[in-house]
């Protein structure tokens, strides 16, 4: 079986066995054994949902250390479109770049351009593709994993083209190149997150081809110190790309950059999930492209955010009057830099046996077993619900008494046997029966 | 009267699913009840299929197609009937499906059978439904479809699909 790397991971310690997590999880990855969460790999999708559901705080994103950056020569901080949305006294964008920088990094970047040569590849791609229809976007990744885990089916209409941080990161590599004349290798490029699945995409570009990317960091990293450093800022960094490029932060925004009207744009990943199933079942007529995030308003909403997703969105729109409204890009990118190096194939985990005869017979015994459970979904047994623990039952990874329903029903029946057995000792002991027959 | 529509369906390919038994093969059986004029809860029982079609593994294609044709003969008892019921029984050479109405059934077939022609009244098709897509999208997905209806007591579709290890 593929390994998968994860970015979303359980501090043992902190996890106090709730079953919170398990509940909130959209491909029902978690299941709580011994006391505490695991996350089943080949489920998960990175989605962050179990970092916001978690009272513990024991759900942590694997992000990078800054020591990474003393490996390169050279250093690049892309900043994500949703992080100049973080600031209270709505900083502009050159500003927020400057302070960025000053953590460290030789040199920044926004993702605008990026942002807004993708929209026109995406363009392009609606004018001319045959479908099939609607096209779906691919720029967030959690929303990828949960068509390759959930909706295998529809990996057909993912749209193969790079997301803006990748195409940032070619683009920064390439200047640098430029500018200073050294190696590839010797240029370290850094995302600033506002969410886990971009760190798993920088550190797991499944199959074609390798990320641009060396790490990322999270926006609750960084906060303090950009807030801190804002202040010390001398010149602002120079801002290529315009406000189409900067409203991909929030949900709505990549629509609008590929300027078509027959766009569908769906945030929360529980809503992404019900607009695919309209899709699956071919009900969603009249839409060409979908862009669905599985955060909440979009990036302004991961789940490694500072500011409340509603007045993120806020400041994203002042934000953009610093900005040109729209610049055409100058600039035209080879077909490599743009085309999707990830792997879109089903991964399809839902299937109960790889050997379909035996699938089909614990289908059978599933149904059985349901027909058992309390059908409360109390989340007790560890699963989260009681259908996930027939499942997970005929998977061998669970027993019926781990439900504690079926288990009291049990103790319950062997408390009337040992009842009946003591009613049915014999008369010659001389012993009183208990329902005081055996007086006669 | 009941009117038996189907044989003119049948391709070459599918014609060995008549009447073929399921022999060795484990199968799995499964129903689910359909109330009509509730079109909040419309493709649930379809949805239900799609996930045990799932669960058994079948190809993610033959799972859709499976899905829309249930889905749309479900629909078809929302808008036209009372009350039904959708059985399946599943192996992986053959996936039949039978969906059963008390309703009005369908007095011209052929008709029933053309693109774009429908009986839903008004207020169905202005929530977006009853675009007279629902038998010929059905046609399209199963590989063979049999159609059963008495006029005034209801309609019966039996729908099969060949399944991965199917000789065919």
């Amino acid at each position: 079986m593929a390994s998968y790397f994860h970015s979303v991971q359980l501090d043992e310690e902190k996890c106090r066995g709730c079953t919170n997590c398990i509940k909130r999880c959209p491909t029902e990855a978690i299941r709580v054994r011994q006391g505490k969460a695991r996350i089943e790999a080949a489920r998960c999708v990175d989605c962050g949902q179990c970092i916001r559901a978690c009272p513990n705080r024991a759900k942590s994103v694997l992000t990078d250390s800054r020591a990474a950056l003393k490996d390169f020569k050279y250093t690049v901080g892309l900043v994500a479109p949703s992080f100049f949305a973080q600031f209270r006294s709505n900083p502009s964008p050159g500003k927020v770049l400057a302070a960025v920088k000053l953590m460290g990094f030789t040199h920044v970047r926004g993702l605008f351009l990026a942002a807004e040569l993708v929209a026109s590849a995406i363009a392009k791609h609606l004018a001319t593709t045959a479908g099939p229809f609607p096209r779906i976007s691919t720029s967030c990744p959690a929303v990828v994993r949960l068509i390759q885990v959930r909706f295998p089916d529809l990996t057909r209409h993912l749209v193969s083209i790079e997301a803006p941080m990748e195409v940032a990161a070619y683009l920064a590599r390439a200047e640098v190149r430029g500018e200073t004349g050294c190696q590839d290798e010797d240029i370290g490029v850094f995302f600033i997150t506002p969410c886990p699945a971009k760190v798993t995409a920088v550190h797991q570009p499944v199959g074609v081809g390798k990320s641009q990317l060396n790490g990322a960091f999270s926006f609750s990293e960084v906060y303090a110190d950009a807030y801190r450093l804002l202040a010390s800022v001398k010149e602002e960094e120079p801002v290529v790309g315009s406000a189409r490029g900067l409203v991909w932060a929030r949900s709505g925004g990549e629509g609008e950059g590929v300027a078509i009207d027959d766009y569908l744009a769906v945030d929360g990943i529980e809503h992404v999930i019900t607009v695919l199933e309209e899709v699956e079942m071919g009900r969603l007529r009249g839409v060409r492209y979908i862009e669905g995030q599985a955060c909440v308003g979009g990036c302004v909403g991961g789940a490694l955010v500072v500011e409340n997703p509603f007045v993120a969105r806020v400041r994203v729109a002042q934000v953009a009057r610093a900005l040109p409204l729209y610049s055409p890009p100058e600039i035209t990118l080879p077909e490599e830099a743009l085309v999707l190096k990830q792997d879109l194939s089903p991964r399809p985990f839902i299937q109960l046996d790889e050997d379909m005869e035996v699938a089909i017979k614990k289908l059978g015994e599933l149904e059985k077993i349901v027909e058992r459970l309390p059908m409360l979904d109390c989340g007790s047994c560890g699963a989260p619900h009681c259908r996930a623990l027939a499942e997970d039952i005929v998977r061998d990874t669970a027993v019926l008494t781990d439900c504690d329903f079926v288990l009291r029903e049990q103790v319950n029946e062997l408390a009337q046997e040992l009842i009946s057995l003591t009613v049915l000792l014999p008369n010659a002991m001389g012993r009183k029966r208990i329902d005081g027959e055996g007086e006669k | 009267m009941s009117i038996v529509y189907g044989e003119m369906f049948l391709t070459e390919s599918v014609k060995f699913f008549w009447g073929c038994t399921v022999g060795e093969q484990a199968t799995f059986e499964v129903s689910y009840t359909v109330e009509g004029a509730d079109f909040s809860i419309a493709g649930e029982g379809a949805a239900r299929l799609k996930r045990v079609l799932q669960q058994v593994g079948l190809p993610p294609a033959l799972v859709r197609r499976i899905a829309l044709a249930t889905y749309e003969a479900e629909l078809n008892v929302v808008i036209h009937a009372y009350r039904g019921v959708i059985k399946a029984r599943v192996s992986s050479a053959l996936v039949e499906v039978w969906v059963e109405d008390q309703g009005p059934g369908i007095p011209n077939v052929e008709l029933a059978m053309k693109e774009g022609y429908s009986t839903a009244p008004d207020h169905v098709r202005a929530l977006g439904f009853g675009a007279g897509m629902g038998l010929p999208n059905i046609r399209r997905n199963a590989d063979a479809l049999k159609i059963t209806t008495v006029v005034g007591e209801g309609t019966a579709l039996y729908m099969t699909f060949a399944g991965p290890s199917s000789e065919v």
